[in-house]
């Protein structure tokens, strides 16, 4: 999390990191479930097309006519390098954790490329027409694509001496026979961002603010309505905001809801009162927790005051203020906020 | 210089919305209502000009872009191909945007589609996410929306049934829609009112489900609505509006953008008397209690009156203005596709291709979508005579 800045430099906007992820989960549908079954058990299917081409990934829908393929076809599993680019710096997640190649890669019986890494040592090693062979994953995933772990050269070819006919060796070879699988129907693919989200100048000064134990607002030169957090701009008139404000910590709680659905992410337990606070001399509320009573009581117009997390665990956030807790004294009346609905 | 050419639905399609459609892709999904469109335009995909996709947040799916790969599916191979974001109300959106390139004469015959997999993640957690030093305390759409609606209680004074009825009211609907995500025949307002309230005072049978689901719309200009030997619908007006989030004098309960956007419309339409020249309307109610906050926001009862129509009964479908004969949002939520899914009600309606949930006697009908925190807004009047 960033720093408060010393008050004599120009205000930077703060930032932190942001990480969200998800496991999401793709049903396959006929086509796709046949082509990640075909890959549990290490063979690769393509898709003719209506034109006699054989594409490889498969299509859900032919490109020329719109209709599902007719039928699948076992391809490769070796091929040719049709393109190929080198990365020296593989990512998280990619397929090796050494330098690789991606590759375009056309499997023999197929008019199409597929997409996969090549695992060649040294760019030195990869060129356009090399013959390569899948490399299986040592664990079927059953999760498609990544059945493959990756492609590798393919060895020279022997001495033309004659030789009964074996299976390929090495890696390419299947650990098992690969027998009827239980088809795969379902697959997830883990999403993971990362963002270093930064806030507007004017909530940067309100955080500021909020960790030295303050509230902050801007009041908008046109209409004179105040806004907290402060936005640097007014979103009515389109001005910019510069005379701040300082509010106190009392409000009236406009409207509300009472959260009782648990769900993913969640981080408040629940029963909880998610509330707009509209703070004294704020022309716009704030959303924030109200406890301090239970659920049942809180009522619209309710004066509230915010109860501060102790001082030695003020950070750079909204949270510094816990809650919301009620005063006691009497209800604003309705007519007094109404316009705030 | 020609003016805006008319426009009319020429067939529509959608998919059976259930919870998990685990039996189809994305692509698949997609391409059942596509077919059922075609199909009930009785043309095919070499006959389409142009196609036009909606859906709401790739959060949802996690897949970025998905239109690019869809192309396929959805015939668009050698074709414009546009993408339509506006979240929730993306779905009306898509509709509109696609009936506004026939209007312009730029193509005769447009394909709408619109989806939302929300199997495949998790809309709640994608609408709950907190940014850095901000307060923990979204809870989905439900957390977003439920303040607003005991605002219009209190403002309303609207009894605590009402929400209840409308939600009894929507699924009854939907159980005569065969495709309907939730088809409960015998729900009953104590049903609701019994159910656990999930958003105080938002119960869970007053709320949306989480559905897989796509709808199309098959849409054409003058000539081919001429040719066509089939009912169409000719779209008399659209409109739509926009507003911020969030501002100091916003209206929660009666937002402007969603008004301003019904004037348009009403007035485009040459509608002078809404509650009186339209026959069936399908609203986007994802909480029972939007369609009194909508049937007041677009004009067909006063500010704190519209609740007075659901506890007359006005909105049933045998009433004065049926609501929802479809079973709405409430019934089936596939969100991106929620939106379309109204606009082609509507203009089923109005070519008599409703079936068990058809309203007798429709010929103008409307179809309405909002999204966002209510700052989108889009919606259509359809009727079964060009003027």
């Amino acid at each position: 999390m960033s720093q408060p800045q010393p008050a004599s430099a120009p205000l930077a906007p703060l930032h932190a990191p942001l990480e969200i992820s998800f496991d999401y989960t793709r049903s396959l549908g006929p086509t796709l479930s046949e082509f990640v079954t075909a890959l549990a058990g290490r063979r690769i299917l393509g898709a003719k097309a209506s034109d006699g081409r054989v594409h490889a990934p498969p299509f859900e829908y032919d490109p020329v006519t719109g209709a599902p393929p007719a039928e699948l076809v076992e391809v490769g599993p070796a091929g040719i390098i049709v393109s190929w680019t080198w990365t020296d710096r593989p990512m998280d997640g990619q397929p090796l954790d050494h330098p690789f190649g991606w590759a375009l890669i056309r499997l023999d019986g197929a008019d199409t490329a597929l997409l996969h890494a090549v695992d060649a040592g040294s760019a030195e090693h990869m060129r356009t027409g090399l013959r390569v062979r899948p490399r299986w994953a040592a664990e079927r995933s059953r999760s498609g694509i990544t059945d493959i772990a990756c492609f590798e050269p393919e060895p020279p070819a022997e001495p033309a001496e004659p030789r009964p006919p074996q299976p390929p060796a090495g890696p390419a070879k299947p650990a098992e026979p690969a027998g009827p699988a239980e088809p795969v129907t379902m697959i997830t693919t883990p999403v993971r961002l990362s963002y270093d989200h930064t806030v507007s100048p004017g909530e940067s000064s309100y955080l500021l603010a909020l960790a030295q134990g303050r509230l902050i607002g801007q009041r908008c030169p046109a209409c004179g309505k105040v806004y907290l957090p402060p936005r640097g701009a007014c979103p009515v008139d389109g001005v910019p905001t510069q005379d701040e404000v300082e509010l106190p910590d009392t409000g009236i709680v406009t409207t509300f809801c009472v959260v009782n659905v648990p769900f993913t992410g969640q981080r408040v337990p629940t029963p909880y009162v998610a509330a707009s606070v509209l703070i004294d001399g704020a022309d716009i509320a704030i959303q924030h927790l109200i406890l301090g009573c239970p659920p049942a009581e809180v009522r619209m117009g309710m004066r509230v005051r915010a109860v501060w997390k102790p001082r030695e665990e003020w950070a750079i956030g909204a949270h510094n203020i816990d809650h919301f807790e009620p005063t006691g004294a009497p209800d604003a009346p309705y007519d007094s906020f109404a316009h705030h609905l | 210089m020609t003016g805006k050419q008319r426009a009319a639905v020429l067939g529509t399609g959608q998919t059976h919305h259930r919870s998990k459609r685990t039996d189809v892709s994305m692509a698949g999904l997609c391409r059942e209502a596509v077919d059922r469109a075609l199909a009930d335009a009785g043309l095919t995909a070499n006959q389409v000009d142009a196609v036009v996709v909606g859906k709401a947040p790739d959060l949802f799916e996690g897949v970025m872009m998905p239109e690019l790969y869809l192309a396929d599916a959805l015939g668009a191979v050698g074709k414009p191909l546009l993408r339509v974001h506006t979240a929730g109300s993306v779905g009306g959106a898509t509709g509109i945007v696609a009936a506004s390139l026939i209007q312009a004469g730029v193509h005769r015959r447009v394909l709408a589609v619109a989806f939302e997999k929300q199997s495949e993640s998790n809309a709640m957690w994608a609408l709950s996410i907190t940014p850095p030093f901000a307060m923990p305390v979204l809870a989905g759409a439900g957390g977003y929306f439920a303040p607003h609606i005991r605002s219009y209680i209190r403002r309303s004074g609207a009894p605590v049934q009402i929400g209840a009825m409308v939600a009894a009211k929507d699924r009854r609907n939907g159980a005569r829609n065969p495709y309907a995500h939730l088809r409960q025949a015998d729900m009953t307002v104590e049903k609701v009112l019994a159910s656990p309230m999930l958003w105080d005072p938002v119960r869970y049978d007053e709320t949306c489900p989480s559905s897989d689901g796509a709808c199309a719309v098959v849409l054409g200009d003058q000539a081919a609505a001429e040719a066509s030997e089939r009912p169409v619908a000719w779209i008399r007006a659209t409109s739509m509006r926009t507003e911020p989030t969030m501002f100091s004098g916003k209206d929660n309960v009666n937002p402007r953008a969603g008004a301003d956007a019904a004037a348009a419309l009403w007035q485009a339409a040459g509608i002078t008397s809404p509650v009186d020249q339209i026959d069936a309307a399908e609203i986007y109610v994802p909480f029972s209690w939007f369609e009194p906050m909508w049937l007041e926001n677009l004009g067909f009862a006063e500010p704190g009156r519209g609740w007075r129509m659901t506890e007359a009964g006005e909105t049933e479908i045998t009433g004065s203005l049926p609501v929802n004969p479809s079973g709405g949002v409430l019934s089936s939520n596939p969100i991106g596709a929620s939106g379309l899914l109204r606009f082609a009600e509507s203009a089923m309606q109005v070519m008599g291709k409703a079936g068990e949930h058809q309203v007798a006697g429709v010929r103008t009908a409307l179809g309405h979508a909002y999204g966002g925190g209510s700052q989108y807004f889009s919606m259509w009047v359809v009727a079964d005579t060009p003027d």
